[in-house]
């Protein structure tokens, strides 16, 4: 089983592992602050602030990754600030993918939570409150839990998206095997040099059944969810 | 226990200025749809903030527009019991009663679980998801948890309301035992005579955002001129009665009045209970001498006490019937026909069927039969 795939092949997709999972663990409680301002919040700039986390969505993934290269490259304002300060870099290291696959899913995952937020009966807060919760305590005991399936199904399609993002990683952090060759960077490699086909084809697969297995584990996740809150 | 309140809220083109104050165990704020009850005890939980005014509940001030103060809804400790339950869909029935508790000092706990669950017979629920229950235990269930968070008062907006007439048969003597053995007094929201005739100690009537009237619920509907004008002919008397004896061969029940023996059909109450009836103005006519020959069952000696201002064709003619205060609807030809004036001593015939059939239909809690 292990020899199915190169010791090459498989660093890439435990890498891509890696990556994902920090990039949807990482945008989760960020995502949903977002989600809670976009939603609920009413200030000047609101307006700004939805096009801003919109826009990995619209723009070209090379330009989100080269404005991640300005932005937090070595000499870039950020990333500099970062280096000096507390000796985090992110160019040319995984956590530079992460860091771009999380801003390219987290329109994906600040959707599927508003969406939820929005479905939220907001009388049920209004009720929990007559009983003397604190907004804050609401939120946690009873807006939370509501929306749940919502930040499920937002962590799979960031999870999905980090799995299968390669533009954006690709201008930011190059294609380094082993620090920032993650699986969509590892097959388009195979495709350039002669006699790669087996090695692309086997990656492929291996990107279909994470995906696959993803998307099961949170219609799983999800109907659990739901018989909690209808029966 | 009292309620002030005396608030200008605005919201579209409907202004409510409602201005009144209440003592009573259960205050109904009465009116047609859109004449800004709900508006009314959303500014009593604190669920609106009035644009002008003053709330006080037992001498704490909730709100005063003047000095400021506006005591956000969870720390003011008023239950509410809403049209649609609004139980928490993601708990159970026990942690949903429960809910409140985290919130409550516990020096301060006095309604014990076992009794809450007790009075409202929804002990074999308490593992279940709402989302299983029927109607009327959902809202028997939202008052349990009210009532758990010890309110200082408890509002409910027509509670009654989704539900069809047996489901609210259903939860009448709960009510009834609530606002008699519960200790918190309650303001209901209602629309129907019937429920308030049966419920409320004191009465306010609101129509388009104004308070038309306001004061002990018996002599508020014994006037149908205060009575928005579709539940005029609703108006009547309320009278508190005793169950006297049963006939068993005509399948009737005597109830003791102060007036004299009321006979209606068999009523599935045990010797001395108390029940209290509506007899309506409309129902009730009225003859200078002792009826004879008349199918009409209940015939009681009274004096006419006054006569209302006159209201169209008809006249509300306000009756004593030794300590029972009645009112009976004539038309104006009538009293003149009959030289009705006060102190003249008539015989009110009350028809059998006039009997609030809401009233009839009450069955004791269980632990009474």
């Amino acid at each position: 089983m292990i020899d199915w795939l190169s010791p090459e092949e498989w660093t890439a997709v435990g890498l891509s592992l890696k990556v994902a999972l920090t990039a949807m663990a990482a945008s989760v409680l960020p995502g949903i602050a977002v989600a809670l301002i976009l939603e609920r919040g009413r200030f000047w700039g609101r307006q700004v602030l939805d096009v801003l986390v919109h826009l990995p969505l619209v723009l070209p993934p090379v330009v989100v990754g080269y404005f991640l290269l300005l932005g937090f490259g070595r000499r870039g304002p950020i990333g500099a600030l970062l280096d000096e300060q507390f000796g985090i870099v992110f160019s040319f290291r995984w956590t530079g993918a992460a860091l771009a696959c999380a801003i390219m899913g987290f329109p994906l995952l600040v959707r599927a939570i508003r969406l939820s937020i929005e479905a939220v009966d907001r009388k049920l807060e209004d009720a929990a409150g007559t009983l003397g919760a604190h907004p804050v305590f609401v939120f946690f005991a009873v807006t939370l839990p509501l929306i749940l399936p919502g930040i499920l199904a937002g962590m799979v399609l960031s999870f999905a998206k980090a799995m299968g993002e390669f533009g954006a990683t690709i201008t930011f952090v190059s294609n380094i095997p082993g620090e920032t060759q993650t699986l969509p960077s590892a097959i388009y490699t195979f495709t350039q040099v002669p006699g790669g086909e087996a090695g692309a084809l086997r990656l492929t697969l291996v990107s279909i059944a994470v995906s696959v297995a993803a998307l099961l584990a949170s219609e799983w996740m999800a109907r659990r969810v739901r018989r909690r809150l209808a029966a | 226990m009292s309620l002030d309140v005396d608030i200008r809220h605005g919201q579209g083109d409907f202004t409510l200025h409602a201005a009144f104050r209440s003592e009573g165990r259960l205050t109904a704020l009465f009116g047609p749809s859109g004449s800004g009850k709900t508006t009314l005890v959303n500014a009593i939980g604190g669920l609106i903030r009035p644009s002008e005014g003053r709330i006080e509940v037992n001498g704490r001030v909730l709100v005063d527009t003047r000095r400021g103060i506006f005591v956000p809804k969870h720390r003011r400790r008023i239950g509410y019991v809403f049209q649609e339950g609004r139980l928490f869909p993601h708990l159970s029935v026990r942690q949903n009663l429960l809910f409140g508790r985290w919130f409550t000092p516990r020096d301060q706990r006095k309604a014990s679980f076992d009794a809450v669950v007790d009075l409202l017979g929804i002990g074999h629920l308490l593992t279940r998801r709402p989302a299983t229950l029927s109607g009327g235990e959902k809202q028997r269930v939202a008052i349990g948890r009210a009532l758990l968070a010890d309110p200082q008062l408890l509002l409910m907006d027509e509670p009654l309301a989704s539900l069809d007439e047996a489901r609210k048969a259903e939860i009448y003597p709960y009510l009834e035992r609530l606002r008699d053995e519960g200790g918190v007094p309650i303001v209901l929201v209602s629309h129907s005579v019937a429920e308030i005739a049966r419920l409320a100690t004191s009465i306010v009537v609101l129509s388009e955002g104004r308070v038309r009237a306001s004061g002990p619920a018996a002599e508020i509907l014994m006037h149908g001129n205060l009575l928005p004008q579709p539940d005029r002919g609703e108006a009547g008397a309320l009278v508190e009665t005793r169950v006297a004896g049963h006939d068993e061969v005509y399948d009737l029940t005597y109830l003791e009045a102060k007036g004299g023996i009321l006979t209606v059909p068999r009523l599935p109450l045990p010797m001395g209970a108390h029940l209290r009836l509506r007899l309506r103005a409309r129902d009730i006519i009225l003859s200078l001498h002792a009826p004879e020959g008349l199918s009409a069952l209940n015939a009681l000696p009274a004096i006419v006490v006054a006569i209302d201002e006159p209201d169209g064709a008809g006249v509300d003619v306000a009756l004593d019937c030794a300590g029972d205060a009645l009112v009976a609807r004539l038309t104006r030809k009538s009293v003149e026909t009959l030289g009705l004036a006060p102190g003249l001593p008539v015989h009110a015939i009350i028809k059998s069927i006039a009997f609030d059939q809401e009233a009839l239909a009450r069955m004791p809690p269980a632990d009474e039969l």
